[in-house]
């Protein structure tokens, strides 16, 4: 295990590696400049702010430069807002981003789950047909209409939740909420899918000459299995929304990190998009490498498949 | 333990988080705030610096013009009016040379305005080192410019302190404009002890500087929100009526109008999707841009080198169901290249350029098609062998819609066929800068409050001259006028030089732009600019 472990962090290691670098080179092949002023500025004075952040060496020294930063985990300070450093930018936004993430994920993983299993247990009844609607609707309604619906609905024509802004935690649940809805969707589906599978599996019938109770049997045995590909999706699903949803967060006024996906690459600031990317990068590579580990603790078969090599 | 628990305390473990993440410092909103002098304004981006030496954008410039005070600031009317200086200054025969006397003012922790700091500020935005990207606004400043482009030493640049109260400033050339000059961020006062303190981190937070004009930023909440209120320190505080304003950063045009109707601010912008919808709700109100708009022609091309072709194409377009129709912002249909809001310095300067010029809007799409078959003619061509013509433009929502409805015009017009090319902006002015267009829709801010702002733009060797026009004598008059101590002539020079660009076609004008706003009712004398900052708060009040 510990091995498995050890090779495992090796390759993450090198898959950050060639994130990193892809991202470097392709980033300097966005046109423009972080100039503000770009257009109206002397061309002499325009070299001269261009030198000060170091971008008028070749290209590989300013990639050998940012590694040996990296390497010390400097990531610099932003070219957009001067002055700032890109890791106190990102870190500062984070808790707001990962808060209705995670709200998202819990509202989400409820439903979802609860929606899923009802389905598979009422298959081809109206409950199954209400449920298959509902996920579909999830997956194709994008979440900025149905953020725009909530903010419009529940904040400005109801009263009941804040419109948009950030300043106790009713502000977060109309955001959750949207976010919730992919993951709702999400989950329904494979839940759904595998509790079917699964249901008709023979030891299902076993369990049930058992003599177990019929809740016993979808919870203990019914469940545990469906839930596999489940979590496949979950772990990516979360990281995706913790990160930071740009539309979301726009709508609802939310001072998290999703803004500097976008904003970054507009304004050509080059440390923002390497730290906004190698940030993302981390958080995915490290709730693969968990759910990986997740998948023995649910499936015994896993876990001694890997025991054996 | 049981392995059902493990998958439930992972669950639980993430709850654990959502319930700690709102539990700590997440929150942390200032908005709001109750009492009768509170304003709540909104802002679409975080000011990115209130470095004045620095700031380049619209939102600092707007907050910086209510927290300082240079030596004049915009008043009422536009005009500048005295701010820390105490009067109007001495002024050489040559007009070269400005001596001007400070007054009684103190900064927000008590010590007094003197006139080291406006040398000391003025040096630094244009020492190389600051790399600055605005400093150019103070090159008509002698030796400004060279000292910038390091090529001068920086005392030789034209502004000394003569003494705490006394500062002296010489320029380049004469120019009529330099009071308005004096308004704008770059022209600030700093202090030296507070910049060197906090060195690079200088201006980046509320405490990390110190204030000179009618308030004093008391709040900052990155990317979220910003505060003021009433500066206790300022010279003429009986003036400022307002206790508080808050600023909330908010992105999406939906939710400003969200936050709007539920009365969380008393004031928003009107997107673009929402013209429509609110034109006539009561609280609309029109916020003036100096910002004209046209279409430059690439005469490195045949086609339009004829003077007919390019006068065809401007006549071919309908600039009034442009503006009324496709718009719907106000924004006014355009027969010259300076806008309405820029003033007939030099002349009167109570008076706006445009009130003296008055400019002709033009439409005949008879006679646009028949001076296109002429132009034609004359080039040898006839109409299938015109090429597809490419019109270059920026790609956002109102970009596209102008672009669509400049290509119907040209084509039901013209006859022509018309390509529109919608490009990012940065890859728009790059393909502009090497003329690869054939038509370009462009469009230029004011740097400052007079016409040659807009004019010098169209002398042959200026680089946003992209459209390649070139005129001897329209350069003649610039070349002149840069340099005329005579302001009155001056202005006549500047007068005639637009007629040899919209007579000779040299650009298509198309209109002078102008946004709509939201406001509540009650606020009052609330004045804005159209140039560099948006709005002054020191005269605002709410009606009770």
């Amino acid at each position: 295990m510990l091995k498995y472990t050890l090779s495992r962090l090796g390759y993450m290691v090198v898959t950050l590696w060639v994130i990193v670098t892809i991202t470097f080179f392709l980033m300097h092949l966005l046109p423009g400049t972080q100039l503000k002023n770009e257009e109206k500025l002397p061309p002499e004075i325009r070299e001269q702010i261009i030198a000060s952040y170091g971008l008028d060496k070749p290209l590989m020294v300013q990639y050998g430069l940012f590694l040996e930063k990296l390497v010390q985990g400097d990531l610099g300070n932003s070219m957009n807002l001067d002055g700032r450093s890109v890791t106190d930018l990102i870190l500062q936004g984070f808790p707001a981003s990962a808060l209705i993430g995670i709200q998202g994920v819990i509202f989400g993983v409820i439903i979802g789950l609860a929606l899923g299993i009802i389905a598979a247990l009422r298959r081809g009844t109206w409950v199954d047909n209400l449920s298959t609607v509902i996920a579909i609707a999830g997956v194709s309604v994008p979440s900025f209409v149905a953020a725009g619906l909530l903010s419009f609905w529940v904040g400005v024509k109801w009263g009941i939740l804040p419109v948009a802004g950030w300043e106790s935690w009713e502000y977060s649940i109309l955001p959750s909420l949207a976010l919730s809805f992919f993951v709702i969707s999400q989950m329904a589906r494979y839940v759904r899918s595998e509790m079917v599978e699964v249901l008709d599996q023979d030891y299902m019938k076993t369990a049930k000459a058992k003599g177990l109770k019929r809740s016993a049997i979808v919870v203990r045995h019914a469940m545990r299995n469906a839930l596999i590909p489940a979590i496949t999706v979950l772990g990516p699903l979360t990281i995706n929304i913790i990160t930071g949803s740009v539309v979301v967060e726009q709508i609802f006024n939310i001072p998290g990190d999703g803004k500097y996906f976008v904003d970054s690459i507009t304004t050509n600031d080059y440390t923002m998009i390497m730290g906004i990317t190698i940030f993302y990068a981390i958080l995915f590579i490290v709730a693969i490498f968990l759910v990986d580990l997740l998948y023995g603790v649910i499936d015994p078969r896993i876990r001694i498949a890997s025991a054996k090599e | 333990m049981n392995k059902r628990f493990k998958l439930s305390s992972l669950f639980a473990l993430l709850l654990v988080t959502a319930l700690a993440l709102s539990g700590c410092n997440t929150f942390s909103g200032t908005s709001g705030g109750g009492g009768k002098q509170v304003l709540n304004l909104v802002e679409l981006q975080e000011p990115p610096n209130l470095d004045s030496a620095k700031s380049t954008d619209t939102v600092s410039a707007t907050l910086l013009n209510n927290i300082m005070e240079g030596l004049y600031r915009v008043g009422k009317d536009g005009n500048p009016v005295l701010g820390i200086a105490a009067a109007a200054p001495q002024v050489s025969p040559d007009k070269k040379t400005y001596t001007f006397k400070l007054r009684d003012a103190k900064w927000s922790d008590g010590k007094p305005v003197t006139a080291h700091d406006f040398e000391y500020a003025w040096k630094r935005a244009l020492d190389p080192k600051t790399a600055s990207e605005y400093a150019y606004i103070l090159y008509p400043v002698k030796n400004a410019e060279a000292f910038n482009m390091g090529k001068a030493k920086a005392d030789d640049v034209g502004v000394k302190a003569l003494d705490d109260k006394t500062l002296q400033v010489t320029l380049e050339q004469p120019i009529p404009y330099f009071l308005d000059l004096l308004t704008f961020p770059a022209y600030l006062p700093q202090r030296q002890d507070i910049v060197e303190k906090f060195g690079e981190k200088y201006a980046l937070e509320a405490k990390n500087m110190v204030y000179d004009g009618p308030f004093v930023l008391t709040s900052w909440v990155h990317n979220q929100s910003f505060s003021v209120k009433k500066n206790d320190n300022y010279w003429d505080k009986n003036t400022v009526k307002l206790q508080q304003v808050n600023w909330q950063i908010v992105k999406d045009g939906g939710t400003q109008i969200n936050l709007y109707n539920t009365g969380k601010l008393d004031f928003t912008y009107l997107p673009t999707e929402f013209t429509a919808k609110y034109k006539n709700n009561k609280d609309v109100f029109n916020i003036k841009e100096s910002s004209s708009w046209y279409l430059e022609m690439n005469q490195t091309e045949k086609l339009f080198q004829n003077p007919k072709i390019r006068e065809a194409i401007g006549l071919a377009i309908d600039k009034k169901t442009l503006t009324d129709k496709v718009e719907q912002n106000g924004s006014i249909p355009a027969g010259g290249i300076v806008p309405p809001s820029i003033k007939a310095s030099g002349f009167d300067d109570k008076k706006k350029y445009r009130e003296v010029n008055q400019d002709k809007v033009q439409y005949d799409p008879a006679k646009a098609k028949q001076l296109w078959q002429e132009g034609l003619k004359e080039l040898g061509m006839t109409q299938d062998q015109v090429p597809p013509i490419h019109i270059l433009g920026d790609d956002t929502t109102g970009a596209k819609k102008d672009l669509a409805y400049l290509q119907d015009q040209l084509q039901r017009n013209l006859g022509a066929k018309i390509v529109i090319d919608s490009v990012p902006f940065k890859e728009r002015l790059e393909r502009g800068k090497h003329q690869q267009f054939d038509l370009l829709y462009s469009g230029w801010n004011a740097d400052y409050n007079d016409p040659m702002t807009f004019l010098d733009l169209f002398t042959s060797d200026n680089s946003f001259n992209r459209g390649k026009w070139s005129n001897k004598e329209f350069d003649e008059l610039i070349a002149k006028s840069k340099q005329n101590p005579d302001f009155k002539q001056r202005f006549n020079d500047l007068t005639k030089a637009e007629q040899i660009l919209i007579n000779d076609h040299g650009i298509v004008p198309l209109y002078y732009r102008t946004r709509l706003g939201l406001k509540q009712p009650k606020i009052k004398d609330w004045y804005w600019n159209s140039i560099g900052f948006e709005y002054s708060l020191k005269w605002t009040y709410i009606e009770e």
